[in-house]
């Protein structure tokens, strides 16, 4: 019933590890791995089936996003992706102003968060009291805590409005008419627009990116910067020639999946982002993103056109968030050891 | 650890039997718009009979898929199924409570009330033609008002709605342009303005947002104090929205000659119908296959009927002429069969 016997009577990992560190002490050539009896071959295979199940469940949802959108694909080809009209009336389906919106926002929030994540990062490492520390550690994960629901209602009853009174429309009567500044702010002064959403976007992905940051710069060795700052260098020098250097791969892997998350974020977008599926033609010009066209629409999609654009607007969603992933990984690279 | 694990299982394993065991509840889903007087309905129905009604507001296609699907006792819509829809799924649908659509703006000024529009200027907002306020258009309606130079800001629902639905359809049925550029459906492809999430997304940009208009439900115009604008309805008259104006709309209309029930309450005749009204509406199989459970259902709506009239207009819908209603009764019993052929539910 059980396999060849080669352990203690009691196997208790206690002595489990007295055994090794015995066999260590010993010196035998070869660290034999204990067998495990019965419990070992089943948590062998559980872990397994948590592993493919992922798996599988990764390619049930690229197989049925790909069987669901079809009908759409199939019917504009190409099209789908380069025109902007979205007609559910007629059932013309192009979705160029939801995926040039999604990529706009996304990359406008991280311009927005990265600067002040790396701050965040750099004062928590480098200068922050020890007291202090924590608090605004706390506060950072805190931030990534917040259901997206409710930055978007605080970004359409609070931000929207100040945005529009303080921002907006002191821009839009500063600006001398035909330059290039009013034709990027031109809009409807109401602060629902393309910038809001992206600043709503920015704070949501600022913890992710800060945190990671922080743990990447806590990662360097102290003998790494002790040693810059032996050689006279100054904070500032031994952070942007030192520290980033060093933790350079990695950060932009962190910024990849903030990028990812930017992305995918749904109703906090919805909410301010004035929906319109035209290409925006400025910053203040309301535009849409895909998850947010998803969110509105899918409910009340009663015609199997309209269900099947949306699912492969779904689809070209996860090849974005894929292609964003995947790249971060390729600059993660292979795990350092540190 | 594991032992607590396999106890919560156990739990949530009865817990599932358990509400199996209530096979007397009845399921529904659906559309949002009358989610709240659904849920007050099955509350009072519960506390006199013990049957609970279970509805989820999941929007008015989800509805429409849920009972394509039979996963639910009964659908609903805010936007009726044309009869060619209904027979091919064998459904059968009735009006179950009314509310109506009121354009809302927010205009320095002008108060609620004062500001005449109708439904072909009202398109051409829409269309984005009429830019200005002051446009000769608006002002020719509204002689004794002074209306500010203000540029137009159109807004409009972001989500697939019914709303929209009702909106968009009498702006059609109203202006030749909007039927052929943009027609009448849950989600169009506007031609202009901003888009909000839901009533509360409307009425957020149309509060902050100095010329702007929008459109939300009379509920919700109503209880947020919307600054409303009078409408024309077909008999020439502008009126205002009010439960009186959307009883009048209903009384107007002849159910007996929309087959399948198909009646939108668009611009109905009479003096004092609001031309934005609209009812919304139950799906049932017309062969139920289980009869038990298809008089429940009717049970559940012939209580609502008799019963449920105080507490809709509690929550500003609109209840349906008593004549409205009798033929619905006569309609149940001619249409909804068991296998066997008989009439499932004969209201008393």
């Amino acid at each position: 019933m059980f396999g060849p016997y080669t352990g203690p009577a009691c196997f208790t990992p206690k002595a489990a590890m007295t055994l090794a560190i015995e066999q260590t002490k010993t010196a035998e050539p070869q660290a034999r791995k204990p067998r495990g009896g019965v419990l070992d071959p089943i948590f062998e295979g559980l872990c397994f089936i948590s592993a493919t199940t992922l798996l599988a469940a990764l390619v049930g949802v690229i197989g049925s996003l790909l069987v669901g959108g079809w009908p759409a694909l199939h019917k504009f080809g190409f099209s789908f992706l380069t025109v902007s009209e979205w007609n559910p009336v007629t059932e013309v389906f192009g979705a160029a102003g939801p995926i040039v919106g999604t990529i706009i926002t996304s990359i406008l929030a991280l311009v927005l968060a990265l600067p002040v994540a790396f701050g965040v990062a750099v004062f928590l490492v480098e200068f922050c009291p020890p007291l202090l520390r924590r608090p605004i550690g706390v506060a950072v994960e805190l931030l990534a805590g917040i259901p997206s629901i409710v930055y978007g209602m605080w970004g359409l009853f609070v931000l929207a409005p100040w945005f529009a009174l303080h921002i907006q429309l002191p821009l839009m009567v500063a600006a001398p008419p035909g330059s290039l500044l009013a034709n990027l702010i031109q809009g409807v002064p109401n602060g629902a627009n393309i910038l809001t959403a992206s600043i709503i976007l920015a704070i949501m992905v600022l913890p992710f990116i800060a945190a990671v940051l922080r743990d990447l710069l806590m990662t360097i060795p102290p003998a790494v910067r002790e040693s810059a700052y032996g050689l006279g260098a100054t904070t500032v020098e031994v952070i942007l020639s030192v520290s980033l250097p060093y933790v350079r791969r990695s950060a932009i892997g962190a910024v990849m999946l903030g990028l990812g998350r930017a992305l995918g974020e749904t109703m906090a977008v919805t909410f301010i982002i004035g929906n319109s599926h035209d290409f925006p033609k400025s910053l203040f010009d309301s535009g849409s993103t895909i998850a947010s066209t998803i969110a509105n629409e899918f409910n009340e999609a009663t015609g199997a056109m309209h269900t099947s654009a949306l699912i492969a607007l779904g689809l070209v969603l996860f090849l974005i968030t894929f292609t964003v992933l995947a790249a971060a990984r390729a600059l993660l690279g292979p795990a350092k050891t540190v | 650890m594991l032992k607590s694990i396999a106890l919560a299982a156990t739990a949530t394993l009865a817990l599932g039997l358990a509400a199996q065991a209530q096979a007397a509840d009845i399921s529904g889903a659906g559309a949002t718009f009358p989610a709240p007087v659904y849920a007050k309905w099955a509350e009072l129905y519960r506390a006199q009979t013990g049957i609970g009604m279970n509805y989820q507001a999941i929007g008015s296609g989800g509805g429409i898929k849920q009972i394509e699907a039979k996963t639910v006792d009964f659908g609903a819509s805010d936007k009726p199924l044309k009869p060619a829809d209904l027979n091919a799924n064998g459904l059968f649908q009735f009006p179950m409570v009314m509310g109506g659509v009121v354009p809302v703006m927010n205009l320095p000024g002008v108060a609620e009330g004062q500001v005449k529009l109708t439904g072909a200027v009202l398109a051409s907002i829409y269309l984005g033609e009429i830019k200005v306020w002051s446009d000769p258009r608006i002002q020719a309606l509204n002689p004794g008002v002074k209306l500010p130079t203000l540029p137009v800001t159109v807004v409009h629902r972001s989500d697939g709605s019914g709303t929209s639905f009702i909106f968009t359809t009498y702006l059609a049925h109203k202006s030749a342009a909007w039927a052929t550029r943009v027609g009448g459906s849950d989600s169009v492809q506007w031609p202009t303005g901003l888009g909000g999430k839901g009533n509360d997304g409307v009425a957020a940009f149309v509060k902050q947002t100095i010329g702007s208009i929008g459109y939300v439900e009379y509920a919700y115009a109503k209880q947020n104090h919307l600054t409303y604008a009078l409408l024309q309805n077909q008999a020439g008259a502008f009126v205002a929205p009010t439960a009186a104006a959307f009883a009048a709309a209903a009384i107007g209309a002849d159910w007996t000659k929309a087959p399948g029930n198909y009646l939108l309450l668009l611009d109905q005749p009479g003096a004092h119908s609001w031309p934005i009204t609209a009812a919304t509406f139950i799906l049932l199989y017309k062969t139920q296959a289980n009869p038990a459970a298809g008089k429940a259902v009717l049970s559940f709506f012939d209580w609502d009927y008799k019963n449920g009239d105080a507490a809709a207009e509690q929550l500003d819908y609109v209840p349906l002429p008593p004549a409205v209603k009798a033929l619905m009764r006569k309609e149940w019993v001619a249409e909804i069969k068991g296998a066997d052929g008989k009439p499932v539910y004969v209201s008393k």
